[in-house]
Protein backbone atom coordinates (compact mmCIF):
# COMPACT_ATOMS: atom_id res chain seq x y z
CA UNK A 1 0.00 0.00 0.00
CA UNK A 2 3.02 2.17 -0.17
CA UNK A 3 2.27 5.01 -2.21
CA UNK A 4 5.61 6.75 -2.81
CA UNK A 5 9.42 4.38 -2.41
CA UNK A 6 9.37 4.62 1.29
CA UNK A 7 13.42 4.79 2.55
CA UNK A 8 12.41 4.43 6.07
CA UNK A 9 13.02 0.85 7.53
CA UNK A 10 10.08 -1.28 7.71
CA UNK A 11 11.24 -2.53 11.13
CA UNK A 12 13.23 -1.62 13.83
CA UNK A 13 12.71 -3.15 17.62
CA UNK A 14 15.00 -2.47 19.99
CA UNK A 15 15.01 -3.63 24.17
CA UNK A 16 11.59 -4.87 23.73
CA UNK A 17 10.68 -6.65 27.08
CA UNK A 18 7.52 -8.68 27.75
CA UNK A 19 6.17 -9.96 30.68
CA UNK A 20 3.64 -12.80 31.16
CA UNK A 21 1.88 -13.75 33.71
CA UNK A 22 4.33 -11.99 35.70
CA UNK A 23 7.24 -13.65 34.37
CA UNK A 24 9.72 -11.67 31.87
CA UNK A 25 9.78 -13.54 28.39
CA UNK A 26 12.17 -11.47 26.51
CA UNK A 27 14.64 -9.44 28.26
CA UNK A 28 15.92 -6.91 26.06
CA UNK A 29 15.92 -8.04 21.92
CA UNK A 30 16.30 -5.97 18.93
CA UNK A 31 15.83 -6.60 15.42
CA UNK A 32 15.99 -4.87 12.60
CA UNK A 33 14.70 -5.80 9.12
CA UNK A 34 14.93 -3.76 5.68
CA UNK A 35 13.35 -3.30 2.59
CA UNK A 36 13.51 -6.26 0.57
CA UNK A 37 15.53 -8.35 3.30
CA UNK A 38 13.98 -11.65 4.47
CA UNK A 39 15.18 -12.41 8.66
CA UNK A 40 14.22 -15.48 10.01
CA UNK A 41 13.87 -15.62 13.87
CA UNK A 42 14.52 -19.06 14.95
CA UNK A 43 15.35 -20.62 18.54
CA UNK A 44 14.01 -23.60 20.90
CA UNK A 45 10.62 -24.60 21.74
CA UNK A 46 10.30 -21.38 25.03
CA UNK A 47 13.17 -19.43 23.48
CA UNK A 48 10.50 -16.31 22.92
CA UNK A 49 10.23 -16.47 19.13
CA UNK A 50 6.49 -16.22 18.95
CA UNK A 51 6.20 -13.61 22.28
CA UNK A 52 8.20 -11.57 19.82
CA UNK A 53 6.49 -11.35 16.73
CA UNK A 54 3.13 -11.49 18.91
CA UNK A 55 4.84 -8.07 20.33
CA UNK A 56 6.04 -6.95 16.64
CA UNK A 57 2.51 -6.89 15.52
CA UNK A 58 1.05 -5.06 18.31
CA UNK A 59 -1.22 -8.58 19.67
CA UNK A 60 1.01 -8.07 23.20
CA UNK A 61 1.60 -5.50 25.52
CA UNK A 62 5.63 -5.07 25.78
CA UNK A 63 6.74 -3.50 29.21
CA UNK A 64 10.07 -1.85 27.78
CA UNK A 65 11.62 -1.28 24.41
CA UNK A 66 10.23 0.13 21.54
CA UNK A 67 9.26 -0.54 18.19
CA UNK A 68 9.04 1.48 14.96
CA UNK A 69 7.69 0.19 12.05
CA UNK A 70 8.30 2.53 8.43
CA UNK A 71 10.34 4.53 11.09
CA UNK A 72 7.58 5.78 12.66
CA UNK A 73 4.67 4.59 16.06
CA UNK A 74 2.16 2.38 14.98
CA UNK A 75 -0.51 4.35 13.74
CA UNK A 76 -3.11 3.21 11.48
CA UNK A 77 -0.85 3.79 8.22
CA UNK A 78 1.77 1.70 9.77
CA UNK A 79 -0.84 -1.09 10.82
CA UNK A 80 -1.67 -1.22 7.46
CA UNK A 81 1.43 -2.06 6.04
CA UNK A 82 1.68 -5.19 8.15
CA UNK A 83 0.69 -8.39 7.67
CA UNK A 84 0.83 -11.01 9.69
CA UNK A 85 0.58 -14.82 9.87
CA UNK A 86 -0.29 -15.94 13.37
CA UNK A 87 0.49 -19.77 14.20
CA UNK A 88 -2.19 -21.82 12.86
CA UNK A 89 -4.44 -23.21 15.30
CA UNK A 90 -6.17 -26.00 14.47
CA UNK A 91 -8.62 -26.35 16.99
CA UNK A 92 -12.03 -25.39 15.38
CA UNK A 93 -13.91 -22.08 16.00
CA UNK A 94 -17.34 -22.46 17.39
CA UNK A 95 -18.92 -21.79 14.05
CA UNK A 96 -17.71 -22.66 11.04
CA UNK A 97 -16.28 -20.15 8.39
CA UNK A 98 -15.34 -20.71 4.38
CA UNK A 99 -12.14 -19.82 3.61
CA UNK A 100 -13.49 -16.06 1.76
CA UNK A 101 -14.87 -15.11 4.97
CA UNK A 102 -11.34 -15.24 6.49
CA UNK A 103 -9.33 -13.98 4.19
CA UNK A 104 -11.72 -10.67 4.03
CA UNK A 105 -11.02 -10.31 7.74
CA UNK A 106 -7.71 -9.48 6.39
CA UNK A 107 -9.04 -6.28 4.57
CA UNK A 108 -10.30 -4.58 7.63
CA UNK A 109 -7.96 -1.82 9.94
CA UNK A 110 -8.28 0.72 11.88
CA UNK A 111 -10.53 3.06 10.80
CA UNK A 112 -12.06 0.42 8.44
CA UNK A 113 -14.61 -1.62 10.06
CA UNK A 114 -16.77 -2.58 7.12
CA UNK A 115 -15.69 -4.54 4.24
CA UNK A 116 -13.76 -2.50 1.35
CA UNK A 117 -15.98 -2.58 -1.72
CA UNK A 118 -14.41 -5.73 -4.51
CA UNK A 119 -13.59 -7.27 -1.09
CA UNK A 120 -15.06 -11.16 -2.27
CA UNK A 121 -13.58 -10.85 -5.42
CA UNK A 122 -10.21 -9.72 -3.79
CA UNK A 123 -10.07 -12.06 -1.54
CA UNK A 124 -10.90 -14.77 -4.18
CA UNK A 125 -7.74 -13.48 -6.11
CA UNK A 126 -5.77 -13.57 -2.74
CA UNK A 127 -6.20 -17.06 -2.47
CA UNK A 128 -6.06 -18.18 -6.05
CA UNK A 129 -2.40 -16.69 -5.91
CA UNK A 130 -1.69 -19.10 -3.05
CA UNK A 131 -3.13 -21.86 -5.64
CA UNK A 132 -6.80 -22.36 -3.81
CA UNK A 133 -8.79 -20.14 -5.21
CA UNK A 134 -11.48 -23.52 -5.58
CA UNK A 135 -11.19 -23.78 -1.94
CA UNK A 136 -12.85 -20.20 -1.50
CA UNK A 137 -16.34 -21.72 -0.33
CA UNK A 138 -14.93 -24.27 1.67
CA UNK A 139 -14.99 -24.58 5.67
CA UNK A 140 -11.66 -23.78 6.95
CA UNK A 141 -11.86 -25.89 9.50
CA UNK A 142 -11.94 -29.04 6.91
CA UNK A 143 -9.09 -28.37 4.93
CA UNK A 144 -5.63 -29.82 5.45
CA UNK A 145 -2.55 -28.18 7.53
CA UNK A 146 -0.89 -26.91 4.21
CA UNK A 147 -4.20 -25.71 3.10
CA UNK A 148 -5.06 -24.03 6.61
CA UNK A 149 -1.60 -22.31 6.24
CA UNK A 150 -2.10 -20.76 2.88
CA UNK A 151 -5.82 -19.06 3.67
CA UNK A 152 -3.79 -17.74 6.51
CA UNK A 153 -1.17 -15.90 4.47
CA UNK A 154 -3.77 -14.85 1.53
CA UNK A 155 -5.10 -13.15 4.66
CA UNK A 156 -2.20 -11.60 5.48
CA UNK A 157 -1.63 -10.67 1.45
CA UNK A 158 -4.73 -9.80 0.72
CA UNK A 159 -3.65 -6.66 2.37
CA UNK A 160 -0.47 -5.83 -0.03
CA UNK A 161 1.84 -5.59 3.05
CA UNK A 162 4.94 -4.20 2.92
CA UNK A 163 6.20 -5.99 5.85
CA UNK A 164 5.12 -9.48 6.73
CA UNK A 165 5.28 -11.40 9.51
CA UNK A 166 5.05 -15.35 9.77
CA UNK A 167 4.75 -17.01 12.95
CA UNK A 168 6.02 -21.22 11.86
CA UNK A 169 4.11 -21.16 8.74
CA UNK A 170 6.22 -24.37 7.83
CA UNK A 171 4.59 -26.33 10.50
CA UNK A 172 2.47 -29.14 9.86
CA UNK A 173 2.49 -28.05 5.69
CA UNK A 174 2.74 -30.46 2.90
CA UNK A 175 4.92 -30.49 0.47
CA UNK A 176 2.84 -28.32 -2.60
CA UNK A 177 2.08 -25.82 0.08
CA UNK A 178 5.59 -25.31 1.44
CA UNK A 179 6.44 -24.64 -2.48
CA UNK A 180 3.31 -22.56 -2.81
CA UNK A 181 4.44 -20.53 0.55
CA UNK A 182 7.89 -20.08 -0.87
CA UNK A 183 6.97 -18.75 -4.12
CA UNK A 184 4.59 -16.44 -2.78
CA UNK A 185 7.67 -14.87 0.04
CA UNK A 186 9.98 -14.61 -2.97
CA UNK A 187 7.32 -12.91 -4.71
CA UNK A 188 7.27 -10.21 -1.98
CA UNK A 189 10.69 -9.48 -1.34
CA UNK A 190 11.59 -9.40 -4.96
CA UNK A 191 8.89 -6.23 -4.69
CA UNK A 192 11.38 -4.98 -2.12
CA UNK A 193 9.04 -6.32 0.70
CA UNK A 194 10.65 -7.13 4.07
CA UNK A 195 10.02 -10.42 5.79
CA UNK A 196 9.99 -11.14 9.35
CA UNK A 197 9.77 -15.36 9.73
CA UNK A 198 9.62 -17.14 12.75
CA UNK A 199 11.53 -20.70 12.21
CA UNK A 200 12.51 -24.16 13.74
CA UNK A 201 15.13 -24.78 10.76
CA UNK A 202 15.68 -23.24 7.35
CA UNK A 203 14.37 -26.00 5.03
CA UNK A 204 12.36 -24.97 1.84
CA UNK A 205 13.11 -21.39 2.72
CA UNK A 206 16.64 -21.51 2.77
CA UNK A 207 17.33 -19.80 -0.11
CA UNK A 208 15.48 -16.55 1.23
CA UNK A 209 16.94 -15.85 4.28
CA UNK A 210 19.05 -13.46 4.41
CA UNK A 211 20.03 -13.22 8.04
CA UNK A 212 18.68 -15.16 11.37
CA UNK A 213 18.06 -14.26 15.01
CA UNK A 214 18.87 -16.79 17.34
CA UNK A 215 16.61 -16.50 20.43
CA UNK A 216 17.44 -18.67 23.33
CA UNK A 217 15.62 -18.13 26.72
CA UNK A 218 14.52 -14.23 25.81
CA UNK A 219 18.15 -12.99 25.26
CA UNK A 220 19.39 -13.04 21.25
CA UNK A 221 22.38 -15.37 21.31
CA UNK A 222 23.19 -14.98 17.43
CA UNK A 223 22.56 -12.11 14.92
CA UNK A 224 24.17 -13.04 10.89
CA UNK A 225 24.39 -16.11 9.06
CA UNK A 226 21.66 -18.44 9.58
CA UNK A 227 23.10 -21.25 11.69
CA UNK A 228 23.03 -24.32 9.20
CA UNK A 229 22.80 -26.87 11.89
CA UNK A 230 19.75 -25.45 14.29
CA UNK A 231 17.57 -27.65 12.66
CA UNK A 232 18.55 -30.58 13.54
CA UNK A 233 17.50 -30.29 17.42
CA UNK A 234 14.66 -29.10 16.50
CA UNK A 235 11.94 -30.91 18.64
CA UNK A 236 10.02 -34.21 17.53
CA UNK A 237 6.95 -33.71 15.06
CA UNK A 238 9.10 -30.75 13.81
CA UNK A 239 10.81 -32.53 10.18
CA UNK A 240 8.98 -30.56 7.76
CA UNK A 241 11.24 -31.60 5.30
CA UNK A 242 8.53 -34.56 4.31
CA UNK A 243 5.03 -33.65 4.30
CA UNK A 244 3.40 -35.06 7.52
CA UNK A 245 -0.95 -34.72 8.98
CA UNK A 246 -1.88 -32.10 11.22
CA UNK A 247 -0.42 -32.55 14.76
CA UNK A 248 -3.31 -33.40 17.11
CA UNK A 249 -5.82 -30.01 18.17
CA UNK A 250 -4.34 -28.49 20.73
CA UNK A 251 -7.23 -27.41 23.52
CA UNK A 252 -7.26 -23.92 23.54
CA UNK A 253 -9.55 -22.20 21.34
CA UNK A 254 -8.56 -20.01 18.39
CA UNK A 255 -8.44 -16.72 20.33
CA UNK A 256 -6.01 -18.17 23.08
CA UNK A 257 -3.41 -16.54 23.84
CA UNK A 258 -2.50 -16.42 27.36
CA UNK A 259 0.25 -18.82 27.42
CA UNK A 260 3.68 -18.50 25.80
CA UNK A 261 5.30 -21.26 23.66
CA UNK B 1 -60.60 -13.88 12.31
CA UNK B 2 -57.61 -14.44 15.17
CA UNK B 3 -55.06 -12.16 13.13
CA UNK B 4 -57.00 -9.04 13.21
CA UNK B 5 -56.44 -9.22 17.28
CA UNK B 6 -54.27 -6.10 18.24
CA UNK B 7 -53.01 -8.38 20.98
CA UNK B 8 -52.46 -11.20 19.02
CA UNK B 9 -50.95 -8.61 16.43
CA UNK B 10 -48.10 -7.21 19.03
CA UNK B 11 -47.39 -10.80 20.05
CA UNK B 12 -46.42 -12.23 16.70
CA UNK B 13 -44.59 -9.07 15.86
CA UNK B 14 -42.67 -9.00 19.68
CA UNK B 15 -42.20 -12.89 18.86
CA UNK B 16 -41.08 -12.82 15.38
CA UNK B 17 -38.19 -9.49 15.98
CA UNK B 18 -36.88 -11.32 19.31
CA UNK B 19 -36.63 -14.57 17.15
CA UNK B 20 -35.09 -12.88 14.06
CA UNK B 21 -32.43 -10.99 16.12
CA UNK B 22 -31.76 -13.19 19.24
CA UNK B 23 -29.73 -15.84 16.97
CA UNK B 24 -27.50 -12.30 15.40
CA UNK B 25 -25.47 -12.12 18.55
CA UNK B 26 -25.27 -15.62 19.55
CA UNK B 27 -23.44 -16.36 16.13
CA UNK B 28 -20.83 -13.98 18.10
CA UNK B 29 -21.23 -15.96 21.27
CA UNK B 30 -20.87 -19.14 19.46
CA UNK B 31 -18.22 -18.25 17.78
CA UNK B 32 -16.16 -17.49 20.97
CA UNK B 33 -17.72 -20.19 22.60
CA UNK B 34 -19.52 -18.38 24.99
CA UNK B 35 -22.59 -20.15 24.40
CA UNK B 36 -23.86 -19.75 27.57
CA UNK B 37 -22.74 -16.11 28.66
CA UNK B 38 -26.52 -15.17 27.37
CA UNK B 39 -27.59 -17.22 30.85
CA UNK B 40 -25.84 -15.33 33.36
CA UNK B 41 -26.57 -12.04 31.63
CA UNK B 42 -29.84 -12.63 31.96
CA UNK B 43 -29.07 -13.89 35.81
CA UNK B 44 -27.72 -9.92 36.37
CA UNK B 45 -30.28 -8.52 34.08
CA UNK B 46 -33.55 -10.41 36.98
CA UNK B 47 -31.37 -8.07 39.32
CA UNK B 48 -31.91 -4.65 37.05
CA UNK B 49 -35.94 -5.73 36.46
CA UNK B 50 -36.13 -5.86 40.75
CA UNK B 51 -34.21 -2.67 40.82
CA UNK B 52 -35.94 -0.59 38.04
CA UNK B 53 -39.48 -2.06 39.51
CA UNK B 54 -38.07 -1.26 43.09
CA UNK B 55 -37.46 2.58 41.79
CA UNK B 56 -40.69 2.81 40.29
CA UNK B 57 -42.68 2.41 43.27
CA UNK B 58 -40.39 4.48 45.16
CA UNK B 59 -40.85 7.05 43.05
CA UNK B 60 -44.87 6.20 43.39
CA UNK B 61 -44.96 5.76 39.41
CA UNK B 62 -48.63 4.41 38.32
CA UNK B 63 -47.73 1.84 36.60
CA UNK B 64 -44.80 -0.07 38.99
CA UNK B 65 -43.18 -1.67 35.91
CA UNK B 66 -42.43 0.86 33.82
CA UNK B 67 -38.43 1.01 34.74
CA UNK B 68 -38.40 -2.44 35.05
CA UNK B 69 -37.07 -2.81 31.22
CA UNK B 70 -34.62 0.26 31.50
CA UNK B 71 -33.27 -1.38 34.88
CA UNK B 72 -32.74 -4.24 33.27
CA UNK B 73 -31.18 -2.94 29.96
CA UNK B 74 -28.67 -0.85 32.44
CA UNK B 75 -27.88 -4.15 34.64
CA UNK B 76 -27.63 -6.27 31.70
CA UNK B 77 -24.91 -4.19 29.84
CA UNK B 78 -23.19 -3.33 33.20
CA UNK B 79 -23.18 -7.57 33.53
CA UNK B 80 -22.00 -8.02 30.10
CA UNK B 81 -19.40 -5.45 30.46
CA UNK B 82 -17.87 -6.99 33.13
CA UNK B 83 -17.64 -10.56 31.57
CA UNK B 84 -16.14 -9.00 28.45
CA UNK B 85 -13.55 -7.68 31.05
CA UNK B 86 -12.66 -11.07 33.21
CA UNK B 87 -12.66 -12.47 29.68
CA UNK B 88 -10.16 -10.52 28.00
CA UNK B 89 -8.08 -10.65 31.45
CA UNK B 90 -8.58 -14.50 31.47
CA UNK B 91 -8.43 -13.71 35.19
CA UNK B 92 -10.23 -16.79 37.15
CA UNK B 93 -13.19 -16.15 34.84
CA UNK B 94 -15.09 -18.91 35.63
CA UNK B 95 -15.88 -18.17 39.23
CA UNK B 96 -16.22 -14.78 38.55
CA UNK B 97 -19.14 -15.26 36.19
CA UNK B 98 -20.35 -17.68 38.16
CA UNK B 99 -20.59 -15.39 41.34
CA UNK B 100 -21.86 -12.59 38.88
CA UNK B 101 -24.70 -14.31 37.58
CA UNK B 102 -26.14 -16.24 40.95
CA UNK B 103 -25.37 -12.77 42.83
CA UNK B 104 -27.48 -11.38 39.70
CA UNK B 105 -30.66 -13.71 40.45
CA UNK B 106 -30.44 -13.83 44.00
CA UNK B 107 -30.32 -10.00 44.29
CA UNK B 108 -33.32 -10.14 41.76
CA UNK B 109 -35.63 -11.80 44.05
CA UNK B 110 -34.67 -10.30 47.64
CA UNK B 111 -35.45 -6.86 45.35
CA UNK B 112 -38.74 -7.47 44.09
CA UNK B 113 -40.09 -8.91 47.05
CA UNK B 114 -38.84 -5.39 48.83
CA UNK B 115 -40.51 -3.71 45.98
CA UNK B 116 -43.92 -5.25 46.44
CA UNK B 117 -44.13 -7.95 43.68
CA UNK B 118 -45.47 -11.02 43.89
CA UNK B 119 -44.23 -14.45 43.18
CA UNK B 120 -46.09 -14.07 40.16
CA UNK B 121 -44.48 -10.91 38.90
CA UNK B 122 -41.29 -13.02 38.90
CA UNK B 123 -42.29 -15.73 37.31
CA UNK B 124 -43.21 -13.35 34.46
CA UNK B 125 -40.28 -12.53 34.37
CA UNK B 126 -38.42 -15.92 34.51
CA UNK B 127 -40.58 -17.92 31.94
CA UNK B 128 -41.59 -14.72 29.79
CA UNK B 129 -44.98 -12.75 29.29
CA UNK B 130 -46.02 -12.19 25.81
CA UNK B 131 -49.33 -11.97 26.46
CA UNK B 132 -48.95 -8.99 28.32
CA UNK B 133 -47.10 -6.88 25.62
CA UNK B 134 -48.81 -3.05 25.24
CA UNK B 135 -48.25 -0.92 22.67
CA UNK B 136 -44.85 0.43 24.76
CA UNK B 137 -43.49 -2.77 24.45
CA UNK B 138 -43.91 -3.56 20.99
CA UNK B 139 -42.02 0.26 19.86
CA UNK B 140 -39.59 -0.55 22.22
CA UNK B 141 -38.58 -3.94 21.06
CA UNK B 142 -38.98 -2.34 17.56
CA UNK B 143 -35.84 0.19 18.48
CA UNK B 144 -33.78 -2.35 20.36
CA UNK B 145 -34.18 -4.41 17.07
CA UNK B 146 -32.71 -2.33 14.98
CA UNK B 147 -30.05 -1.58 16.94
CA UNK B 148 -29.01 -4.86 16.82
CA UNK B 149 -29.64 -5.72 13.42
CA UNK B 150 -28.13 -2.37 12.37
CA UNK B 151 -24.73 -3.05 14.91
CA UNK B 152 -25.18 -6.82 14.50
CA UNK B 153 -25.01 -7.16 10.71
CA UNK B 154 -23.70 -3.85 9.98
CA UNK B 155 -20.14 -4.98 11.35
CA UNK B 156 -20.22 -8.17 10.45
CA UNK B 157 -17.11 -8.27 9.01
CA UNK B 158 -14.50 -6.60 11.90
CA UNK B 159 -17.20 -8.62 15.06
CA UNK B 160 -16.25 -11.82 12.81
CA UNK B 161 -12.66 -10.51 12.58
CA UNK B 162 -12.13 -10.17 16.17
CA UNK B 163 -14.74 -12.81 17.44
CA UNK B 164 -12.86 -15.92 14.84
CA UNK B 165 -8.90 -14.73 15.72
CA UNK B 166 -8.07 -11.72 17.59
CA UNK B 167 -4.76 -11.65 17.90
CA UNK B 168 -4.92 -11.36 13.85
CA UNK B 169 -7.52 -8.73 14.03
CA UNK B 170 -4.99 -6.89 16.66
CA UNK B 171 -2.42 -7.02 14.09
CA UNK B 172 -4.63 -5.13 11.36
CA UNK B 173 -5.28 -2.14 13.83
CA UNK B 174 -8.98 -2.81 14.41
CA UNK B 175 -9.84 -1.87 17.56
CA UNK B 176 -9.86 -5.08 19.61
CA UNK B 177 -11.39 -3.65 22.83
CA UNK B 178 -13.92 -1.66 21.30
CA UNK B 179 -15.39 -4.45 19.42
CA UNK B 180 -15.85 -6.75 22.40
CA UNK B 181 -17.65 -4.06 24.02
CA UNK B 182 -19.84 -4.47 21.25
CA UNK B 183 -20.60 -7.85 21.40
CA UNK B 184 -21.35 -7.77 25.03
CA UNK B 185 -23.49 -4.26 24.89
CA UNK B 186 -25.47 -6.43 21.96
CA UNK B 187 -25.72 -9.32 23.75
CA UNK B 188 -26.99 -7.59 27.13
CA UNK B 189 -29.50 -5.38 24.81
CA UNK B 190 -30.87 -8.97 23.19
CA UNK B 191 -31.46 -10.95 26.40
CA UNK B 192 -33.51 -7.81 27.82
CA UNK B 193 -35.30 -7.63 24.35
CA UNK B 194 -35.73 -11.87 24.46
CA UNK B 195 -36.31 -11.84 28.32
CA UNK B 196 -39.89 -10.22 27.38
CA UNK B 197 -40.96 -13.76 25.45
CA UNK B 198 -39.22 -16.44 26.51
CA UNK B 199 -37.77 -15.78 30.28
CA UNK B 200 -34.52 -14.95 32.03
CA UNK B 201 -34.41 -18.96 32.70
CA UNK B 202 -34.64 -19.50 28.58
CA UNK B 203 -33.04 -16.60 27.03
CA UNK B 204 -30.11 -18.04 25.82
CA UNK B 205 -31.80 -20.74 24.18
CA UNK B 206 -33.30 -18.54 21.98
CA UNK B 207 -30.16 -17.43 21.36
CA UNK B 208 -27.74 -19.98 20.28
CA UNK B 209 -30.39 -23.08 19.41
CA UNK B 210 -30.81 -21.54 15.55
CA UNK B 211 -27.55 -20.89 15.21
CA UNK B 212 -26.87 -24.69 16.19
CA UNK B 213 -29.61 -25.77 14.09
CA UNK B 214 -28.35 -23.07 11.05
CA UNK B 215 -24.41 -25.00 11.81
CA UNK B 216 -25.56 -28.15 10.81
CA UNK B 217 -26.69 -26.89 6.92
CA UNK B 218 -23.90 -24.49 6.16
CA UNK B 219 -20.26 -23.93 6.26
CA UNK B 220 -20.38 -20.22 5.97
CA UNK B 221 -20.03 -17.97 8.70
CA UNK B 222 -22.83 -15.53 7.17
CA UNK B 223 -25.23 -17.91 5.89
CA UNK B 224 -25.05 -19.35 9.44
CA UNK B 225 -26.05 -15.84 10.76
CA UNK B 226 -29.03 -15.51 8.17
CA UNK B 227 -30.14 -19.32 8.56
CA UNK B 228 -30.07 -18.85 12.27
CA UNK B 229 -32.35 -15.98 11.88
CA UNK B 230 -34.92 -17.34 10.07
CA UNK B 231 -35.10 -20.46 12.31
CA UNK B 232 -35.36 -17.98 15.23
CA UNK B 233 -38.27 -15.97 13.67
CA UNK B 234 -40.09 -19.16 11.98
CA UNK B 235 -39.86 -21.22 15.47
CA UNK B 236 -40.89 -18.17 17.73
CA UNK B 237 -44.28 -17.15 15.62
CA UNK B 238 -44.80 -20.73 15.14
CA UNK B 239 -44.80 -21.35 19.24
CA UNK B 240 -46.75 -18.37 19.91
CA UNK B 241 -49.13 -19.20 17.03
CA UNK B 242 -50.02 -22.79 18.74
CA UNK B 243 -50.53 -21.02 22.16
CA UNK B 244 -53.35 -19.45 20.21
CA UNK B 245 -55.10 -22.59 20.10
CA UNK B 246 -53.65 -24.56 23.04
CA UNK B 247 -53.08 -23.53 26.40
CA UNK B 248 -49.12 -23.91 26.33
CA UNK B 249 -46.63 -21.54 27.80
CA UNK B 250 -45.17 -19.25 25.05
CA UNK B 251 -41.45 -19.45 26.13
CA UNK B 252 -40.96 -22.95 26.70
CA UNK B 253 -43.05 -24.38 23.72
CA UNK B 254 -40.81 -21.81 21.39
CA UNK B 255 -37.77 -23.38 23.19
CA UNK B 256 -38.84 -27.16 22.61
CA UNK B 257 -39.65 -26.54 19.07
CA UNK B 258 -36.32 -25.51 18.37
CA UNK B 259 -34.76 -28.33 20.10
CA UNK B 260 -36.92 -30.58 18.03
CA UNK B 261 -35.97 -28.76 15.32
CA UNK B 262 -32.28 -29.78 16.13
CA UNK B 263 -32.50 -33.08 16.38
CA UNK B 264 -34.26 -33.23 12.82
CA UNK B 265 -32.19 -31.61 11.32
CA UNK B 266 -29.40 -33.11 12.50
CA UNK B 267 -30.73 -36.34 11.91
CA UNK B 268 -31.47 -35.34 8.38
CA UNK B 269 -27.76 -34.07 8.60
CA UNK B 270 -26.13 -37.37 9.39
CA UNK B 271 -28.48 -39.66 7.65
CA UNK B 272 -27.40 -37.49 4.71
CA UNK B 273 -23.15 -37.61 5.35
CA UNK B 274 -24.03 -41.30 6.09
CA UNK B 275 -25.32 -42.14 1.94
CA UNK B 276 -22.40 -39.76 1.55
CA UNK B 277 -19.76 -41.62 2.54
CA UNK B 278 -21.13 -45.28 1.45
CA UNK B 279 -20.94 -43.92 -2.16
Amino acid sequence: MADAPDTRTPLVASGVRVVLGGNEILHGVGLTVRAGEAVAVMGGNGSGKSTLVRALVGALPTSAGEIRVFGGERDAAAYDRIGYVPQRVTAAAGVAADAREVVVSGLLGRGRLLAPRRAKQRAVAALSDLGIGWLAHRNVATLSGGQQQRVLIARALVRDPDLLILDEPMSGVDVPSQEALAHALEERKARGGAIVIVLHELGALAPLIDRAVVLEDGYVTHVGEPPAALGTHALPGHDHLHAHEDPPAPTAGPIDMGVPT
Amino acid sequence: MILTDPLVQRMLLVGLLVGVTAPIVGTYLVQRRMALMGDGIGHVALAGVAAGWLAGSAAGLAERDALAIPGAVIFAIGGAVIVERMRSHGSAADVGMAILFYGGIATGVLLIGAAGGSNANLLGYLFGSISTVSWTDVWLTVALAALIIGVGIGLRRSLFAVTHDQEFARSTGLPVGMLNIVVAILAAVTITVAMRVVGVLLVSALMILPVAIAQLTTHSFNRTMLIAMAVGGAITVAGISITLYYDLQPGALIVVLGVAAYIAVSAMASLRRSRGARR
